[in-house]
């Protein structure tokens, strides 16, 4: 369905291809991981499949990619919107109308299908994807993970032959996720829809894959095959995959399912190993505080009547399904609006009426599009401004950026970089100051496991320097390793609050894969069982 | 199926034709007159039909940035005639010391007297633009630009997407301008006085520009502008056509303007070249096959609301030509300005779509209950739930 022949492809100006010498084919009704360190290519090899790339983003592509047979190098990218789906990273910067009905139809109008097909389609994508309620609102009103569904059942109402989604649950709940994987699934078994889609987090999708293509950056060859032969040695392996090679389990274990019939010789070595005990949630001095906080846009109530206090030290994870208000409360605490009713104070203050000097001393916020917090024309001058605008020394940004993602290229602009690596340059910006409460939305998307850890051990140093974190996420697994304590939001409510060993056990939709493996014992993390092993071997 | 009615199930208020048109009208009525009654008249009309008919979506704010830009006019308006001086003879108000110019900008001048004739003049030629915009901005704020464009005939909708971006372009900065200030004050940067909207002003032109990038990408990736097979002979017939009429029509009009240049005065250049181009994108037009989803109808509603602007600027237009006294403002002598009765009748008909006009909805009308209601899969002890992604509620911050 989708072939690569000897597919070469460099971006101008740069000074070595961003894909050499590809060669790949993707058979009909195949369901295709792409992974790969942060900013190897991922998104170029997609959006190579419609002839996005070079069709828009210029650069010099030599050899031939076909899909369905058709040339994109003959076919400009609206002439394979019948075959091909694309849903791009940021869901957002995809819309072409306003309101999700006509979202959802544009481009069957495009293809000029009939009125009475389009509705019909229309309200199946709505059920699909569980959009019904949506259906009249303005696009901009809606969250991360609800502009997520509406960008893919945008594709799906054409009924493309191949959809090719980057990064497609990165911004929804553990839930939600599962869902909509879910339908992909369904439609690659019923309809032999071929599916090409690339992920970070692939503790999600890799038990619903055929095939992975492992792309190593730098030009390298890339790797395809079954799913469990190449994910043996890719440098990027969610827990899962960790913990049988940790376990030395042969084939690995794509899903949990698969892992619990292996797990007996491994729980046998844990017998006697006691899993580490709950954190406890350090007592250090309270940094900020909501008091009965209500936010209200127009009619709907993103935060209900919250009491919340945040203490130095802490590392906070706000969980909860989408729109369930963690941007929300986030925003509240940065001072990006006021409460409706409620009182939010910050190091004693309130956060809307400090200068912005003042606030970036006190609050330091990572939205979730980290691209709005840059404004340079390079890494290099975004860092120097950062340095400067809170009178750091010089270095210090620059320093904190090799920290999370080392070797990215200075003189690069900030709209040149791949997702995640924006998102490292913004994580960078706002972490250097250090200021005594930061705030994190999805500080992992589009992020590589070993960039994951770095961020891990850099948030847990700042946390044990004093500072709170409060991290509004889906990503479970970050959870386990770093957070101290859980919070859960549902329809702007707190309805669970507790050390985060505890939240996320005791709920299988936030449990992390180590947890369900070797539940019922507690443990979060393969570095968790790797310890223990350790002390064990030493012992015995 | 049946076609929607007007309180009918579907989402749509009104055509946006009908609210564009309606707003065109009472532009047009103010460009009609500069009495500072009758134009006061025709803000608050439009003023309060908005208000009443808009909705909660973003680009309904825009409407409040274009009240601002239009005092700004006035403002602007007034201060250049203090500063550059409007020699209307009167009344003098104060004088400003006059700054001499040199020789070689001989025709403006710098400071001098300033009557109230000069002051008020400024007034209201900066309020009857104000009031232009404001029709706009109500527009936008009913209507969003996009919905407008959906209906397009097929042969129009190319030409009129590049309108549309033109159009979507004030509330898309509205919302960057918002965007870019929060980021901002996160990193700690001014927000206002110059130094901010220096540092605004970049990031948000940038943002404005990938934005359409971005936006022309996707549309091309979901198939805007798709072609369908049409012979090689047809479609250069076409494009002859298009361009050889529009070179008659430009013949034509100058033939016009210059008198003797052309036989017939240019006119038979013109009607040629207009039927030219009608033909040419006809043609054209059967290239795309583009449908539409859910089309606007127009029924009552549209009709009463379309004529309610026209009769407001009939009464103005035949005011104007009847030479009813009161629709021009005359400064000399100065006294208040009195009010054409049959002309405020006419503005006030334009108050009819604040009722006839239903109201746009952004939520279902029948509520369908999600197949699981979760009350959260996170409380302690509780069965593992079956969560759906059905989510009510919810926005982004900001």
């Amino acid at each position: 369905m989708i072939r690569f022949e000897d597919v070469t492809f460099s971006y101008d100006g740069a000074d070595r291809p961003t894909l050499d010498h590809v060669d790949l084919v993707v058979g009909e009704g195949e369901l295709c991981v792409v992974v790969g360190p942060t900013g190897s290519g991922k998104t170029t090899l997609l959006r190579a499949v419609n002839g996005l790339v070079p069709h828009f983003t210029g650069g010099r592509l030599s050899g031939e990619v076909l899909v369905d047979g058709r040339s994109t190098r003959e076919f400009p990218p609206r002439e394979l919107a019948d075959v091909v789906g694309m849903v791009g990273q940021n869901p957002a910067a995809s819309f072409v109308t306003d309101v999700v009905e006509d979202e959802l139809a544009y481009t069957m109008e495009n293809l000029g299908l009939d009125p009475a097909v389009m509705r019909r389609r229309v309200e199946d994508a709505l059920d699909l994807l569980g959009l019904h309620d949506l259906r009249y609102r303005p696009l901009g009103t809606l969250s991360g993970g609800q502009q997520q569904r509406v960008a893919i059942g945008a594709v799906l109402t054409a009924s493309p032959r191949v959809l090719v989604l980057d990064e497609p649950t990165s911004a929804l709940d553990p839930a939600a996720a599962e869902e909509v994987l879910a339908s992909l699934t369904r439609l690659v078994h019923d309809l032999g829809l071929t599916v090409l889609l690339a992920e970070h987090r692939l503790e999600r999708v890799l038990p619903f894959a055929d095939s992975v293509v492992l792309v190593p950056g730098g030009g390298g060859r890339l790797n395809v095959g079954p799913a469990a032969e190449v994910m043996v040695d890719a440098p990027v392996a969610p827990p899962l995959v960790e913990l049988g090679r940790l376990a030395g389990w042969d084939p690995l274990p794509l899903s949990v399912r698969d892992a619990r019939r292996l797990v007996s010789p491994l729980r046998d070595r844990l017998v006697g190993a006691v899993p580490p005990r709950t954190v406890p949630v350090p007592d250090g001095p309270a940094v900020a505080r909501l008091d009965r906080v209500t936010v209200r846009f127009g009619d709907v109530t993103a935060l209900d009547g919250c009491d919340l206090e945040f203490r130095a030290g802490e590392v906070v994870a706000v969980m909860g399904r989408n729109g369930s208000g963690k941007s929300t409360l986030l925003g509240q605490l940065a001072g990006v609006r006021g409460p409706t009713s409620g009182r939010v104070q910050v190091a004693g203050q309130d956060p809307t009426g400090l200068s912005p000097r003042d606030l970036v001393a006190r609050v330091g916020l990572v939205p979730q599009d980290a691209g709005l917090l840059l404004y340079g024309d390079s890494v290099a001058a975004e860092c120097r401004g950062a340095d400067h605008d809170t009178g750091l020394d010089a270095g210090t940004t620059a320093a904190v950026l090799e920290r999370i993602l080392p070797g990215l290229p200075a003189d690069r602009h900030p709209r040149d970089l791949s997702e995640g690596q924006r998102l490292a340059l913004a994580l960078a910006v706002v972490l250097a100051p250090a200021p005594p409460l930061l705030l994190l939305d999805e500080p992992t998307r589009g992020l590589d496991y070993p960039a994951k850890a770095r961020l891990v051990t850099l948030l847990g140093d700042l946390a044990a320097a004093g500072h709170a974190v409060v991290m509004a996420t889906h990503d479970v697994e970050l959870v386990a390793r770093v957070a101290t304590r859980g919070v859960v939001l549902a329809e702007g409510e707190v309805v669970a609050d507790g050390p985060a060993r505890d939240v996320v056990c005791q709920s299988p939709v936030f449990a992390p894969q180590v947890a369900k493996v070797l539940a019922p014992d507690p443990w979060l993390t393969v570095d968790e069982v790797r310890t223990a092993l350790e002390v064990g071997a030493v012992r015995g | 199926m049946s076609r929607p009615t007007l309180a009918g199930p579907g989402r749509r208020g009104l055509h946006p034709g009908a609210w564009w048109l309606w707003a065109a009208c009472l532009a047009g009525a103010a460009s009609r007159t500069t009495n500072p009654i009758l134009l006061l008249l025709l803000g608050a009309v439009v003023l309060y039909v908005a208000a009443a008919r808009r909705t909660d979506a973003p680009w309904s704010r825009s409407i409040v940035v274009f009240l601002r830009l239009g005092l700004v006019v006035i403002l602007i308006r007034v201060v250049l005639v203090i500063v550059f001086g409007n020699r209307l003879p009167g009344h003098v108000l104060f004088t400003l010391p006059h700054v001499p110019l040199p020789s070689w900008a001989a025709g403006v001048s710098i400071g001098g007297p300033v009557t109230a004739e000069a002051v008020l003049a400024a007034v209201v030629q900066g309020l009857r633009l104000a009031v232009v915009l404001v029709c706009f901005g109500a527009a936008n704020s009913l209507a969003s630009p996009y919905r407008l464009l959906r209906c397009l005939p097929a042969v129009l909708y190319e030409a009129g997407v590049a309108i549309t971006v033109a159009l979507s372009f004030a509330p898309e900065l509205v919302m960057a301008i918002t965007d870019v200030r929060a980021a901002r004050r996160l990193r700690g940067r001014p927000v206002r006085g110059l130094a901010g909207l220096r540092g605004t002003a970049v990031p948000v032109l940038e943002r404005a520009l990938d934005r359409s990038l971005q936006l022309a990408s996707s549309m091309d990736a979901r198939g805007y502008g798709r072609r369908v097979a049409v012979a090689r002979g047809v479609r250069r017939t076409a494009t002859g056509a298009t361009a050889g009429g529009l070179l008659l029509v430009v013949a034509g009009v100058y033939g016009v303007l210059v008198a003797g240049s052309l036989p017939g005065g240019g006119i038979p250049f013109v009607a040629v070249g207009a039927v030219l181009v009608g033909a040419g994108l006809a043609t054209g037009g059967r290239r795309t096959n583009r449908t539409r989803y859910r089309p606007d109808p127009w029924g009552l509603p549209e009709w009463l609301v379309v004529g309610s602007g026209v009769v407001a600027l009939t009464s103005l237009v035949v005011s104007g030509v009847l030479g009813v006294p009161g629709l021009e403002y005359v400064l000399s002598p100065l006294r208040p300005p009195t009010l054409p009765v049959a002309a405020a009748v006419g503005i006030l008909v334009g108050l009819v779509p604040a009722w006839a006009a239903p109201v746009e909805r952004t939520a279902p009308v029948t509520r369908v209950t999600p197949r699981t209601r979760p009350t959260d899969g996170a409380v302690p002890g509780a069965p593992a739930p079956v969560v759906t992604p059905t989510v009510v509620r919810g926005r982004t911050v900001a």
